[in-house]
This record gives structure tokens, C-alpha cells and sequence, in this order.
């Protein structure tokens, strides 16, 4: 392993910058000339727009322009997308509902776009926005999805008069009923996924420039996949074709899926700029991120499992409502479908699964992608499924997991997943003896005579990342291919450039996809710079989401290196006057086997560009090579987290005493970087577990809108991470890597709520579990002990 | 979000005279707090603007209140809905009874009202103090006005 090569834990290249203020956000780039915009949001989460008098804001000072939906709709500008189609069991296309840009006559959650108000300074937009008078009829909202399709129910969209956007499935029903039928223990669940919040620290922000001479448009983005927005800005909502649409996705400070969407705001800010022949820049405040950034989570679950009479698994059954807000945001309809059901198989080896999903309107937020996106609600499902069947036979948590685990590999699942490879009995073994679960026995009897109560909690997960082979998601409906392009750009003087269309927005890739280059080129990262997030620098690329940049974006990158290699062999067997090949490339030299003749990697690229040596030969000038990707299958990062914690009852506080992580995520690049990633992970499923919760009333009133009353988890709610690794490359791409970026928020949730049941005895705690909830289940729990 | 809240008030006054100020424009304008202006329209009711402030968030709100179920001069309900721009709006109504007690009149209170927009984003966990202070004020403000402090 060199210095910087793959699997040093290299400190990051871009913390200098976000360290020292040097960042450049969205927020800190002002265009010559720029106007503010400022968005008038409706207050009432169901409401017909009566009338709508903009003319108080025209006048008001500092006002260029008070834009409404009318204005998009002359325009002929389109709303916006939802870009995976799901087919209902009938075989009916899920029913989506208008979306436009600004409101048209309706709105249909709080924080909906009813106008927007372009002025001199942000100031004097949102003054403006006061003297904007809107006329509401007031509908009644649908709030509770569990009784979104009652009849009666108001309706959200005509097109779907039920609110019932798919009734989706997959697996075999008949198999899976069978398989209860001969079934000697049943368990059975209702499990609710909480709403969340996404909570990047950088609010969403949007600049719109036009240039009128070259009638061409610059949109300057927070966006995860900036590629991704300009094609869908420009084919389906139609504002520029692509070849006159720029999009810039600069520092981005953290995205967590909720900058993967196209939203209204962005929209709006490039539309806007033509109009008013001057760049609009908009930075949403920390209030319209609650409101109006896409939530995550929120399913309704019921689930069945069936066991024989020893405990093996032999078949589950879910049936699940997943509330997906009041428009469909980009990807929405795919999370709680082919995100989410694939991945109930978990770690074990289920002969039959049939899995049944509603998607539902609620005049709420747009539901969307959140770190892990559908796979931390399948994996809630099956780790909560099988810690409470084995409690209920009696078996102890580790060895019912441990019984059931798959084993042989490759395995295909009943749910269309085919694992590649894993070892899901090592990364149990270690993970117990590095948690002492030996003597767990003997912490819970200390804790008892002090008063507490202590409780320890498994989760045994798996997710498919990588996202993902193109003909697979297009067979289910996806409306993208998900491979990824590189291009690498080697300077005469030996360094390079890479041109990556994956997005770095906090994960580390001008470090880890440098140190790639580093190892394969056998110079230092500081030879090297990523390029990302400028479709005009970068060709192509479907962005970074879904734990897809290494095992996706780099395979990309590690393609093109293959290429440049080979050229580069070519050009020093024309410098080393030796035949191609004998030429050998081994840390950074070039070298004719079996002599000591050689040339550094720096002078081989400068040997391509002067080409004094090939001139006239079938050889090109230059060394830059471009590569596509495509995966040929998913990657299955797993692990078993350990959750150990202990509950004063007299007040419900929950505090985690041991977090014990081992993950298996392939080859690692930078474990320091991994570490990171699984950090910040598990805070945020430990936020989901203990803290976080999206909460509308039933009027459809956020009265979770700010950091008084939605609780992130901080750094005294978190104990210090045990972390562990097991390594099984994956099999299926050249690096063997198989991502790392969901697997805390994956693991978290299910092995804390698991300690939290074991220490109370009971299976009733809803997420978050606060103190509040904690403390009258512990008193129950204490009454039922006292009881007995 | 909901809020509800119940009080009462001894004023040392009789009925009939604590009925006609409930039903005075100018004794209202001077007890609901932030008043601006209260002016009576045709159907019972009176239009508003009332300058409020709520923990983070201040708002001028303009609105329709309406009296309804009349039976003077014991109980009337009073409704009534307010926008305060984008700080949102409230709505809400209140059944207000009169009773003769030896002291003079005892006025009752039950109010039922919703906020909603930025006013329930922001100021959710003030809302129930702010509006059990607004109703205490009102009421020493209205106790005043019939010559007496309340109970």
C-alpha cells in the first residue's frame, strides 16, 4: 500500500477549504446584476386558490416582478417530474398528479408555491411578499394516511380519486401463503416508520442566469446530480435544451437524498432569470427546509413471519401504506417500491416473501429519498420481525439470526435480489465478542441493583447500493440508466485531472477517487484533482446518491485509468524503443522487462504530448482517456450493529451505553473516511430511533418547523462508536467495493428500538422513543413486574 | 394546531349593562389587545385589525368576526378568522355566557381556535401562553370598561 493509495486513511484533501471558510456554496456566488427571490408559501395544507392579487407587490419598492403559476403556465413552461413509473397489481401506472412550479389554482400542502416576488434585495422581495393577497376556499386535508382512501376523503388530485397513487407488489403470494400454512409459530407486527426530515446543514439555494446573447442559461444549484437536473429541467419541464443549459452544483454541504430532486425553487430561479433579463439567486432559510425539502420515511406497516417449529424462517408477509406527501417528488414512487421490498430478504435465507405496498397522497410535504432511502424501512421490518420471533420462541436474538442467516453465496432472494457475496457469520462473530455479549448478563444485573434498566438489541442488516445495472432498474420502470462516466485527463507535465459525474457533497471523493489515481499511476493525490458538478466541464453523469459513487462512480474512473495505462504503455514502448509488450508499469514506472531502462509515469505523459517519438505512427497524440460504467448487478453491504443501552425509569431518559458496528463493505479506499461515513450514519439512525419526528396536526400544520420542537440528535446523545470490518470484495465490480454511505442510518434504528424492547419487556415503543414514550412504557413494564 | 382554553371573570356590574358593552364596538376595540381599528358591518359582526406579537413572529391581522347564537343577554358565540400575511392565520370562536351572581355578573369563557403558517411553524410552543395571556388581558382590560377588576 503506497501513502496515498487505496486502503491509507489519507486525510481529506477538501477539509483545508471547508475547514478555513474557503468553501464556495451556491449562497456565496453573486452574479453581476443579481435580483432576490422570495416565495410566497401557502399557510393552509388544502385550499383552492379563490383569487390571487399580486398587484400590492408590483408596487412595492425594490419589486422587478411578481411571477405566479399563470406566468409558468403562458410560458408553456412544465411541471415537475416524477421519473420512476410503478405499476400498480392491475397493471395501471401509478396516478400522477400536476405538479407545477408555482400553484395553479391549488395548493396542496403548507410551504406549497403560491408566487414568487423578484426584487432588488432579498429584503424587499419579502416584503413584497406580505402585500400579496390570496383569496383560499379552504378544503378539507387529508393528513392521516392510514385513512387516506376512507371514502369521503377529500381529494388531492383528480386523477387519483382516491389518494391512492399505486397498490403495488411483489414476491409470491401463493408460495408465501403455503409457507404460513405449515408454519408452528406466527409473528405478527404493526411497525410504523417515523416522517423525518432531512436536515442537511446547507439550506437549498438556487442562482438563474441568462445569457441573452447566446440565449443560454447557467443554473447554479445545491444538487447531488447536477447532470441529472439539467436533463430534467431541459426534456421534461422544458426550459432550455441541454446544449443551452449549464448546471452547477459547486460545494454542496451535505445532501442526505434531499438534494437528488428538482424542485420548484430551482426551477422557478432559472425560468425567472429570462424574464427578467437578470440572475435570480435564491437561499431557502431553515424554515422552508422544513417545510418544502423533500421528508423521508413514513410508511404504516403490518408484518408476518412464519416460523417451524426450531425457527427457521419460512416465509414473511408485509403489507405497507407509504405516505408519499402531496406531489410526487423526482424519485419518490421507486423508494418505498424496488427501494424498499427487495431488501426484506435482509440477511436470511426466506423461501417465500410476498410483499404488498400502498403509495398514498396526504396534503403533506413531498416524500422522497432520505439516507438509505427504503432500505432502513425494510431493514426496520426484518430486524424488528426477527428479535421479537425470537423472543417469542424463546430463542436467544444472536443464534435465531446466526440460524437463519444466508450462507452460500451467490443467493437469489424471492424478492428479486441476487447477493453476490458476504459473510454474515463473521461479521457476527466479531461484532459479539467485540460487544462482550458473554457478559451481558452480568451488566443487566448491575444495572438492575442500581435502579435501571438495561437492554441490548441487534440488527443484522443488508442493503443493495451501487445503484445500479441500467436494464434492471429500467425493466422496473426507472426512466434513467444508473451507470456512471469518468474521464481522466493526464497533463504533459504527469498530472492529472478527473472528470467524475458522481458529486461530492460531503462524502470525500477529491481524496478517495484521488487515491485511486495515486495507486494506480504511482504519483501523490496532490498530483491529482477531481472535477465534478459542471455540466460543462463533465460530460455526463447520474450523480451520488445510494451509496453509488465508489462501487459505481469509481469503477468508472478505474476503467479509464485501465485505458490511459495502456496508452500510456504504447508511448513508452515508442520512448523506451523496446516492443509494447515488454513493457512493464509498476509503481509509477514504465519499465523493458528484464532491463534496467525506464521512464516515470510524468515523463511517459510527456512523451505523449511533445510526440517527437510516434509522429507518423498509428498512435495519437495526447493521453486522455473517457470510460461509462455500468454495473452488472448490485452491491450488498451488511453488518451487525449492536446496540447496548440502559433506561432510568423514573424519568424514560435512554442512554446509549455501547454501540458496537461491524460492517462488510468490500475494499475499502480510506477507512478513515469509511469511519466517518458510518459515524455519521448511526447518529442519524439514532436520531430516527431516539429523537427525530416529523409531526403535522390534523389541520396539516408542520408543528415540527424548527429545531425547537424537531430534535436532532446531538454529540452528548451518542456513546463512542466500536467500529469493526469484515471484508468480502464484492465480486461484481473491479475495485470490489460495495459502499458505505447509508450503513449506519440503515443499521441504527432497528438494534436501538430492539434494546430499548429488551430492557422494557415489551414491543409497543413507537419511533422516536422519547423519554415521554420510554417512561410510560417503562412504568407499565414495572407494574406488570411488580404484578408477577 | 389546536388550542383550546376556558376561564371566567367576576365584573361588579350588573347583566344587562355587562351584555350592551359585550356588544359595544368601541368597549371591544379598547380590551382586545393590538386593536387598530374594529368597525361594525351589517351582519352581526365587526371587521378587524389587531397588531399581535407571538414569540418570534409579529403580525398585523386583518379579519371577519361574527357574532351568532344570540340569546341577550346571556350567551352569544363570537367567530371569527384573521390572516396575518406570511405569518399565517388564525381562526377560531369562543361561546362567552353571562350569569347573575351576588357579586354582580360572572362572565365565562370557552374558546377554541387554530393557527396555522408560520405562526404554527415558529411560535407552536408559545401559542397556548400567548393566547391565555391575550384572554387575560382582554378580560381586565373589558373589566375595566364595566368599572370593576375581575376575579
Amino acid at each position: 500500500m503506497s501513502a496515498t493509495g487505496i486502503g491509507a486513511p489519507v486525510r481529506r484533501k477538501e477539509d483545508f477549504r471547508f475547514i478555513t471558510g474557503k468553501g464556495q456554496y451556491t449562497d456565496d456566488i453573486n452574479r453581476p446584476g443579481q435580483t432576490h427571490a422570495a416565495f410566497l408559501r401557502s399557510p393552509h395544507a388544502h385550499a383552492n386558490i379563490k383569487k390571487l392579487d399580486i398587484s400590492g407587490a408590483q408596487k412595492a419598492e425594490g419589486v422587478i416582478a411578481v411571477l405566479t403559476g399563470d406566468d409558468l403556465a403562458k410560458d408553456g413552461v412544465g411541471g415537475l417530474i416524477c421519473g420512476w413509473m410503478i405499476h400498480s397489481k392491475d397493471g395501471s401506472p401509478m396516478k400522477a398528479g400536476g405538479h407545477p412550479a408555482l400553484a395553479q389554482g391549488k395548493v396542496r400542502y403548507v410551504g406549497d408555491h403560491v408566487a414568487v416576488v423578484i426584487a432588488e434585495t432579498l429584503a424587499q422581495a419579502r416584503d413584497a411578499v406580505e402585500k400579496i393577497h390570496v383569496d383560499y376556499e379552504l378544503l378539507k386535508p387529508v393528513i392521516d394516511m392510514a385513512h387516506a382512501t376512507d371514502s369521503g376523503s377529500p381529494v388531492i388530485h383528480d386523477v387519483a380519486p382516491d389518494n391512492q397513487v399505486y397498490d403495488w407488489h411483489l414476491g409470491d403470494k401463493g408460495a408465501t401463503e403455503a409457507a404460513f400454512a405449515k408454519a408452528k409459530h406466527v409473528t405478527k407486527l404493526d411497525i410504523v416508520n417515523n416522517r423525518l426530515i432531512p436536515n442537511a446543514m446547507e439550506p437549498r439555494a438556487a442562482i438563474g442566469d441568462y445569457d441573452s446573447g447566446n440565449d443560454a442559461f447557467t443554473l447554479y444549484t445545491t444538487s447531488q446530480n447536477p447532470h441529472v437536473a439539467r436533463l430534467v429541467l431541459s426534456a421534461f419541464i422544458g426550459i432550455a435544451p441541454e446544449h443551452k443549459l449549464r448546471v452547477i452544483a459547486p460545494d454542496v454541504g451535505g445532501g442526505f437524498g434531499s438534494k437528488i430532486f428538482i424542485y420548484a425553487e430551482e426551477t422557478v430561479c432559472v425560468w425567472a432569470a429570462k424574464k427578467v433579463g437578470r440572475p435570480v439567486k435564491w437561499t431557502g432559510d431553515r424554515t422552508e427546509a422544513f417545510l418544502a425539502d423533500a421528508h423521508g420515511r413514513d410508511h404504516i406497516t403490518h408484518a408476518e413471519m412464519a416460523m417451524d417449529d426450531k425457527g427457521h424462517i419460512l416465509g414473511l408477509r408485509v403489507k405497507t401504506k407509504a405516505n408519499l406527501g402531496a406531489y410526487l417528488s423526482t424519485f419518490s414512487s421507486c423508494v418505498p417500491t424496488y427501494l424498499y421490498a427487495p431488501l426484506l430478504s435482509g440477511q436470511y435465507n426466506i423461501p417465500a416473501i410476498y410483499v404488498e405496498v400502498e403509495g398514498l397522497y396526504t396534503n403533506t410535504a413531498p416524500v422522497d429519498a432520505y439516507r438509505g432511502a427504503g432500505r432502513p424501512e425494510a431493514t426496520f421490518v426484518i430486524e424488528r420481525m426477527v428479535e421479537v420471533a425470537a423472543r417469542e420462541m424463546g430463542q436467544d436474538p444472536a443464534a435465531f439470526r446466526r440460524k437463519n442467516f444466508i450462507k452460500s453465496f451467490p443467493h437469489q432472494t424471492p424478492v428479486i435480489m441476487a447477493y453476490d457475496t458476504g459473510d454474515y457469520g463473521a461479521s457476527m462473530d466479531l461484532a459479539l465478542e467485540m460487544a462482550d455479549y458473554k457478559n451481558f448478563g452480568k451488566r443487566k444485573r448491575d444495572s438492575a441493583k442500581k435502579g435501571m434498566l438495561r437492554g441490548i438489541g441487534f440488527s443484522a442488516y443488508i442493503e443493495a447500493c451501487g445503484i445500479a445495472p441500467s436494464a434492471a432498474v429500467g425493466s422496473l420502470g426507472a426512466g434513467v440508466g444508473l451507470w456512471e462516466s469518468a474521464e481522466v485527463r493526464v497533463n504533459p507535465v504527469g498530472t492529472v485531472e478527473v472528470l467524475t459525474g458522481s458529486h461530492s457533497h460531503g462524502q470525500g471523493h477529491e481524496t478517495t477517487f484521488a487515491q485511486l489515481v495515486s495507486d494506480r499511476l504511482g504519483i501523490g493525490i496532490d498530483q491529482v484533482a477531481i472535477v465534478h458538478g459542471d455540466t460543462d466541464k463533465v460530460q455526463f453523469g447520474m450523480g451520488t446518491y445510494g451509496s453509488r459513487s465508489g462501487a459505481v462512480g469509481m469503477s468508472a474512473i478505474s476503467k479509464a485509468l485501465d485505458k490511459v495505462v495502456a496508452k500510456a504503455k504504447k508511448v513508452a514502448a515508442y520512448a523506451l524503443e523496446a516492443s509494447e509488450g515488454d513493457i512493464e508499469f509498476k509503481d509509477g514506472r514504465f519499465s523493458v522487462a528484464g532491463t534496467d531502462r525506464s521512464l516515470a509515469f510524468g515523463e511517459v505523459a510527456l512523451q505523449a504530448y511533445i510526440a517527437h517519438k510516434f509522429s507518423g505512427q498509428d498512435l495519437e497524440p495526447g493521453l486522455k482517456e473517457g470510460a461509462f460504467y455500468d454495473p452488472t448487478n448490485f452491491t450488498f453491504p451488511s453488518g451487525v450493529h449492536i446496540c447496548e443501552l440502559e433506561i432510568d425509569p423514573d424519568t424514560g431518559v435512554t442512554t446509549i451505553e455501547r454501540w458496537t458496528a461491524v460492517d462488510d463493505f468490500g475494499n475499502i479506499i480510506n477507512p478513515m473516511i469509511v469511519e466517518g461515513q458510518v459515524h455519521g450514519g448511526i447518529a442519524q439512525g439514532i436520531g430516527q430511533a431516539l429523537l427525530e419526528g416529523a409531526h403535522y396536526d390534523a389541520n396539516g400544520q408542520l408543528v415540527t418547523a424548527s429545531y425547537m420542537d424537531y430534535c436532532m440528535p446531538r454529540a452528548d446523545d451518542l456513546p463512542s462508536f466500536d467500529i469493526g470490518i469484515t471484508t468480502t470484495p464484492c465480486t461484481t465490480n473491479p475495485l470490489g467495493i460495495k459502499g458505505c454511505g447509508e450503513a449506519g442510518a440503515i443499521a441504527a434504528p432497528p438494534a436501538v428500538i430492539n434494546a430499548i424492547t429488551d430492557a422494557l419487556g415489551h414491543e409497543n415503543i413507537a419511533m422516536p422513543a422519547s423519554p415521554q414514550a420510554v417512561w410510560r412504557a417503562a412504568q407499565k413494564s414495572l407494574h406488570k413486574l411488580a404484578a408477577e | 394546531m389546536a388550542m383550546t382554553m376556558t376561564g371566567e371573570a367576576i365584573l361588579p356590574a350588573l347583566q344587562a349593562d355587562v351584555w350592551a358593552k359585550l356588544n359595544d364596538p368601541a368597549v371591544l376595540k379598547a380590551c382586545i389587545p393590538g386593536c387598530q381599528s374594529l368597525e361594525t358591518t351589517e351582519d352581526n359582526g365587526f371587521v378587524a385589525v389587531a397588531k399581535v406579537k407571538l414569540g418570534p413572529v409579529s403580525a398585523t391581522f386583518k379579519g371577519k368576526v361574527l357574532l351568532s347564537d344570540i340569546d341577550a343577554p346571556n350567551s352569544y358565540r363570537i367567530s371569527g378568522e384573521g390572516e396575518g400575511g406570511v405569518a399565517g392565520f388564525a381562526k377560531g370562536g369562543a361561546v362567552v355566557r353571562l350569569e347573575t351572581v351576588p357579586e354582580g355578573t360572572k362572565l365565562s369563557y370557552d374558546v377554541e381556535a387554530q393557527i396555522g403558517g408560520k405562526l404554527a411553524q415558529l411560535g407552536g410552543r408559545l401559542i397556548n401562553g400567548v393566547a391565555k395571556k391575550m384572554a387575560d388581558e382582554f378580560f381586565a382590560n373589558f373589566a375595566k370598561e364595566v368599572g370593576g377588576t375581575p376575579a
